[in-house]
């Protein structure tokens, strides 16, 4: 298990992060000269200052009219990604090994605040499959993929949340950690978490389309 | 649950169109399709939906069923997601399915573009199903057919060449009863406006020329209609995914105005048409913008009543409400004005909810109500939202400056029994106004 633990942290973790890296710089780049290629037409009409507006509009709970219809998931939402981003950035375990290896350094959340921000993201993977599984229109276009994606985000907090409170195998439990997140870094590029890369450019375009074309609001 | 496939409707184009297919000539022209016309666009749409389901509530469709297969996604998972995960290789039936989706479930309204944080445009991705369906030759029969019209005679009603200026002459002569110096005037070189209408204006709906050339000379302004192919705005084939034709047409459109040197083209009260001009067709042709001004009426009324160039000789006095059309509204950005004109028209505006750019669609744009009799009463059934949405205003007159809402409005109105009327902006003003040396 060590042996396995030393390869998640030490030539996993650089081949995660490099496909991570590397796989979406990839692919924002081929789509971009896709994009160039053949969206010319549609290319022609981006006007970031009408993507930032509305932007401003979807990165502000209920500020859009998609968010006010559907109150719960927006909640959810928000929640989740700002947990999601904030505890493996913040989180004092992984600024520690940041440390040990390379000499970075950055100040830490609070233990005991992360340890309720990750908590908070099980559970909220938990509804989104419970949403998944249970209501209707979810379930209509819910793929294997979907459920994939969910569960292996969740699975990587639940892990660490886990081995925080050293319940079951600390080792195991680190060690399955890593490779959660690993394998979530790595299906960022190539799978429908891939709206991290494009959903800033595809809002951006559809509001400046509204924007500068149509002169209307797409929130 | 529910799929497309548990309420095929008979059509005899879809049907006709399926029969002529195989597995293989479908994949060809789906290969050829998404290499030569889709691009990052599609690619980003099809591979960022998180199935979030938001979209749901967006759709008249599902909010009138409450069926998850009528919702935004579930079109798209229904239709562009299989042909993608077959590489187009797919039975001659699921295309049927597909173009039942795509032409008569979706009205490219774009209000779920209000609902999907991914801004993801399901509009635009029905559209290339649409096109794909037409390549195959899988076309609802009733919106072929003005297609085909528009292909023959550049217009979407069968009007013979002949035939339209007579039209406006009958008008004309009409008009003069009321004002005897009233012109329509034909082919004039460099005046201010070339007005345009669809065609269904010279099959039926006469009156709203007549109208419109009072409002033209009580204002007192430079105009002209031309008395050639050119003068139709309307566009099916771009509905019915035949962009060359779409193109041709629009061409038509463009050089007319450019040929008499008109400085603007006003049109009258038609969405869709208005798309077309102002925002497919200038494109598809390698226009950035459009080589001619191109002003929808609601515009243009609002600029009249702006510099004072018609007056009302009264107020309409019965309480309205405004139902916005998503291609001038979500398309245009005419919320406002569209509002400025009916308060300077009537007493009292009651609002719908919700409204503006969130408004409910009338469910008969896109070219569904086009797709004609076979799906009518679909169409009907799944606008049981805007009927509720109507009736709580409370209210007797719809204004609505679309013919396609007009429409699908009456025929909600009457299947509901709403006791409700639609009034175009030019019924109102034609109405109201002073009118120049009547008799």
């Amino acid at each position: 298990m060590h042996a396995l633990y030393d390869l998640a942290v030490g030539p996993l973790a650089w081949l995660a992060f490099g496909i991570f890296i590397l796989g979406s710089a990839y692919r924002l780049l081929a789509m971009r000269a896709l994009a160039l290629k053949k969206d010319g037409a549609f290319v022609a009409f981006i006007s970031w200052p009408h993507a930032t507006k509305s932007l401003m509009h979807w990165l502000t709970p209920f500020g859009s009219l998609g968010w006010r219809e559907n109150p719960v998931v927006t909640v959810a939402t928000f929640i989740f990604h700002i947990c999601l981003f904030l505890v493996p950035i913040f989180l004092m375990g992984h600024i520690v090994l940041l440390d040990t290896f390379h000499g970075w350094s950055w100040p830490a959340l609070p233990g005991q605040l992360a340890d309720i921000l990750s908590i908070i993201v099980v559970v909220i993977c938990a509804y989104f499959l419970w949403r998944r599984m249970s209501v209707p229109e979810v379930r209509f276009v819910t793929s294997a993929q979907d459920i994939v994606v969910v569960s292996l985000v969740g699975l990587t907090f639940l892990t660490g949340v886990l081995a925080y409170h050293r319940i079951g195998d600390n080792l195991v439990l680190t060690t399955l950690h890593i490779l959660c997140g690993e394998a979530m870094l790595i299906a960022i590029p190539f799978t429908r978490l891939s709206h991290m890369l494009f959903g800033f450019f595809s809002r951006g375009y559809i509001a400046s389309e509204f924007g500068s074309v149509r002169h209307a609001k797409d929130w | 649950m529910n799929t497309i496939a548990d309420r095929l409707i008979e059509d005899e184009g879809l049907r006709r169109g399926v029969s002529r297919l195989t597995p293989e000539k479908i994949q060809k022209v789906f290969r050829e399709l998404i290499a030569g016309e889709c691009g990052a666009r599609l690619k980003t749409y099809m591979e960022t939906c998180v199935h979030c389901g938001m979209c749901a509530k967006a759709c008249h469709y599902y909010m009138s069923h409450k069926d998850p297969s009528y919702m935004p996604a579930a079109k798209v998972t229904q239709t562009m997601t299989r042909l993608l995960k077959a590489d187009g290789k797919v039975d001659p039936q699921v295309i049927y399915e597909c173009a039942q989706v795509a032409y008569t479930e979706c009205n490219l309204c774009r209000r779920c573009i209000h609902y999907c944080p991914l801004g993801i445009d399901t509009g635009y991705i029905m559209s290339v199903v649409r096109r794909l369906c037409h390549k195959l030759g899988v076309t609802p029969q009733y919106m072929q057919d003005t297609a085909h019209s528009h292909s023959a005679t550049m217009n979407q009603m069968w009007v013979k060449d002949d035939e339209w200026p007579d039209t406006l002459q009958w008008q004309e002569e009409e008009a003069r009863d009321e004002f005897p110096g009233l012109r329509i005037p034909l082919e004039v070189e460099g005046a201010d406006f070339m007005y345009s209408v669809i065609a269904p204006e010279p099959k039926f709906r006469t009156q709203l020329i007549y109208q419109a050339a009072a409002i033209f000379h009580a204002a007192g302004l430079s105009w002209t209609m031309p008395a050639t192919p050119g003068w139709d705005n309307s566009n099916m084939a771009m509905f019915s995914g035949d962009s060359e034709i779409m193109s041709r047409v629009e061409r038509a459109h463009y050089e007319t105005a450019q040929r008499l040197r008109v400085k603007r083209i006003v049109m009258g009260e038609c969405g869709h048409a208005f798309r077309a001009v102002y925002d497919t067709a200038n494109r598809w042709l390698g226009w950035k913008w459009h080589p001619v001004p191109i002003t929808h009426s609601v515009e243009f009324f609002w600029e009249l009543i702006q510099q004072g160039r018609i007056k009302i000789t009264h107020k309409y006095a019965e309480p309205v409400t405004i139902h916005d059309p998503c291609n001038i509204i979500r398309g245009r950005g005419l919320m406002e004005k569209l509002r400025d004109v009916v308060h300077f028209l009537c007493e009292e505006v009651v609002e719908m909810h919700p409204n503006r750019e969130h408004n409910y669609c009338c469910c008969a744009g896109g070219g569904v109500i086009n797709c004609g009799p076979p799906f009518k009463n679909v169409r009907v059934a799944g606008n049981a939202i805007k009927a509720e949405q109507l009736k709580a205003t409370g209210v007797h007159t719809v204004v609505a400056p679309c013919h396609n809402c007009h429409g699908g409005l009456e025929d909600i109105i009457s299947k509901y029994e709403l006791g409700m009327h639609t009034k175009f902006l030019g019924d109102l003003i034609y109405e109201l106004m002073e009118k120049p040396e009547a008799e």
